[in-house]
């Protein structure tokens, strides 16, 4: 028997699904403006608010789960990197449009698995946001896609950022799938999802559009994980301070 | 390096069910369902729509300025065409 | 044909051209034009699809530094209905037969202008809630003139345009009222932003009406329905009492209602600056520039992608059949 609470579960588990949500967002966020053009610029933008919107969603709920009357401004601008539980590759930066194109697809078919999954949760909170996400999720996943096959399959310079994009994320793919005590907590009580599952249904998807693309995917040399203790690379604590810096300067007031 | 410019698509969206899909405006997009995206992401933004079409520019027939008397005065002087021509008493109903 | 003939010809044009202006008519695609019109048109249009598009710059600069996520979302999606009316107006401009690749070859050659505006840096929070309420509120003023624009596809981008910025304004003001409302330290952000932004938002509607040489022309067109002067009254006198709700001060000691006139009056504009912004000496003219073109420089491999894979489709297709 786990001493965690299902309580003090359900709510590391929401926090972790917003984080997630909130710094790719960020990173997809730093493209407007200066997209490849401007139709995807645009693009870019719509996936973006959509992130945002869901970790809007997810931290308010996390904040009450939590019962400390922490909204969802206190839980993304006022905890420190170590509390951050994003997966690393989330946080990385965007690089280039081909590095971007690989997370976010990688991401993408992540999310689209999972909360397909978590929309059987036993939390019915839980279910409803998963309900509303996985409509996203199709079509970020379409989009994105369509791009991995345009940039696999385009010009030899493409395929050639492509497989270096591939090359450069690979190291940070498998922490995505791995299951901890939250993970267990949360399956066993009818709430979370087996990322096992999520696993296998995010090899086959991304091995088809892979096939399509003229890529392939590599298993990594060696994975990186810790994001989810708060281990994070250097890269967390830059986007930090960026993000939170006048809420820091300013506690405590509104905007 | 050479500039890579992608073509133009004309843009239909139709608002909501019952009716017509409406031109309103156009995206660059290197192929069709990219340009469907683009369209979707470009002009539905605020729920506008909930069915889209577009079409390569260069695909479109279009009628000319010059084309204007021949095309559409003939029209003009067939006012029997129309319902206001006729003189139906008051009190005749259901016409 | 004589020559003779063809000037006559093109007087019958421009003559029936403008009745049909002077009617009320709008002109589309395809109509016959003086190619004045259609060059003034282009200018203007691509002129202000280029104010759009580099106008994501400044606000932009925000996005990951916004003070809540509710600001963050709604600058996000404010900062992505940039880019959607430079692509509205974008399409405008490519009905009259410039193309998209044109026009940004000569943004980023210099040979294009965008609103000056944009050349002024974003230093604080605060300049972005100024933004959004006195240089929208500015070009919102412009834009519903624009409206009823002689030239149809540029009136229905603007029409499209007006619906989608009433909220840009509002969110605006909005934001600065929680600063004029917050602590001193906000006030004080929030004062310094109208500082900064006052003269520059005046400026927007271009120089006043006796310097302003192409504005006969384009008002007898109907492309402009109402002078720079005019237009910038409007705004003054619709935003002084905004800054007094606010609680902040008109950065102009000699800004005063005149009550014979109506309106409010105000000081000597400081066109020198004006005119420097335009010639490029401004402050970001440079940043602003560099950052578009890094922009359209870096996606050229994607667009030669997507094009490449576009064929090499089509091809297998044709194989196929």
């Amino acid at each position: 028997m786990s001493d965690l609470t299902q309580q003090e579960a359900l709510f590391t588990y929401t926090l972790r699904l917003a984080d997630n949500a909130l710094i790719l967002g960020h990173r997809l966020s730093e493209w407007c403006g200066h997209g490849p053009f401007l139709e995807e610029d645009i693009g870019v933008i719509n996936t973006a608010l959509d992130l945002l919107g869901r970790c809007r969603m997810l931290y308010s709920y996390a904040g009450e789960v939590e019962g400390k009357g922490r909204d969802e401004d206190d839980l993304a601008f006022h905890r420190d990197e170590r509390e951050f539980t994003n997966y690393l590759l989330m946080e990385q930066p965007k690089g280039d449009f081909a590095y971007t194109t690989i997370r976010q697809f990688y991401a993408d078919v992540w999310n689209l698995h999972f909360y397909t999954e978590l929309c059987n949760s036993k939390d019915e909170t839980l279910a409803a946001i998963a309900r509303k996400v996985v409509k996203e999720c199709r079509y970020h996943f379409r989009h994105n896609a369509e791009w991995v096959k345009r940039l696999g399959d385009g010009t030899e310079e493409s395929h050639q950022r492509m497989n270096d994009a591939i090359a450069e994320a690979s190291r940070f793919v498998n922490e995505m799938f791995e299951m901890d005590e939250v993970d267990q907590v949360m399956v066993d009580a009818g709430v979370g999802v087996d990322l096992n599952v999520v696993k296998e249904k995010w090899i086959a998807s991304v091995d088809q559009v892979f096939a399509d693309a003229t890529l392939q995917r590599p298993e990594p040399e060696y994975d990186r994980s810790g994001g989810r203790k708060g281990l994070h690379t250097e890269q967390l604590g830059f986007l930090l301070a960026e993000m939170q810096y006048v809420q820091r300067c300013h506690p405590g007031l509104q905007w | 390096m050479v500039d890579q410019y992608l073509p133009l698509w004309e843009v239909f969206v139709r608002s909501k069910r019952g009716m017509d899909h409406k031109h309103c405006g156009s995206v660059h997009a290197a192929d069709a369902e990219q340009a469907l995206q683009y369209a979707r992401d470009v002009y539905t933004r605020r729920s506008e729509g909930n069915s889209i079409w577009v079409v390569e520019a260069t695909h479109i027939v279009a009628s000319q300025p010059d084309d204007q008397e021949a095309f559409f005065e003939p029209a003009d002087d067939k006012v029997y065409r129309h319902a206001t021509f006729y003189d139906v008493p008051a009190d005749v109903k259901h016409m | 044909m004589t020559p003779q003939d063809q000037v006559v010809d093109i007087d019958a044009l421009e003559k029936e051209f403008q009745e049909r202006i002077d009617a009320e008519k709008k002109i589309e695609p395809k109509d016959w034009m003086p190619e004045a019109y259609r060059r003034t048109l282009i200018r203007q249009i691509s002129q202000h699809a280029h104010s759009e598009v580099v106008g994501q710059l400044p606000e932009g600069n925000w996005i990951t530094r916004a003070p809540s996520l509710r600001r963050k979302a709604i600058l996000l999606a404010k900062v992505q209905d940039e880019a959607g009316h430079g692509l509205y107006l974008y399409s405008a401009a490519e009905t009259l037969g410039s193309s998209r690749e044109q026009m940004i070859d000569d943004l980023h050659a210099g040979k294009a202008k965008y609103s000056s505006i944009f050349n002024y840096p974003t230093l604080s929070w605060a300049d972005v809630p100024a933004i959004g309420w006195l240089v929208d509120g500015a070009a919102i003023v412009n834009q519903v003139a624009l409206c009823r624009t002689s030239y149809g596809p540029y009136s229905r981008a603007m029409i499209r345009v007006c619906k989608e910025e009433s909220f840009h304004a509002r969110q605006g003001f909005e934001g600065m009222l929680a600063l004029a409302r917050g602590n001193e330290a906000q006030k004080k952000m929030c004062q310094d932003a109208i500082n900064r932004y006052w003269w520059p938002a005046l400026m927007m509607f271009g120089p006043s009406d006796a310097e302003s040489p192409n504005s006969a022309q384009s008002m007898k067109w109907k492309i402009k329905r109402f002078s720079n002067d005019e237009l910038r009254q409007k705004f003054v006198d619709q935003t002084v009492p905004q800054i007094e709700y606010l609680g902040m001060e008109v950065p102009d000691p000699d800004c005063k209602w005149n009550e014979e006139r109506g309106h409010y009056d105000i000081g000597e504009m400081p066109w020198e600056e004006f005119f420097a912004v335009i010639k490029g000496h401004g402050p970001c003219n440079h940043e602003r520039l560099q950052a578009r073109q890094k922009a359209h420089d870096e996606g050229n491999w994607v667009r030669e992608a997507a094009l490449a894979y576009q064929k090499k489709q089509a091809d297998k297709k044709q194989s196929v059949a």
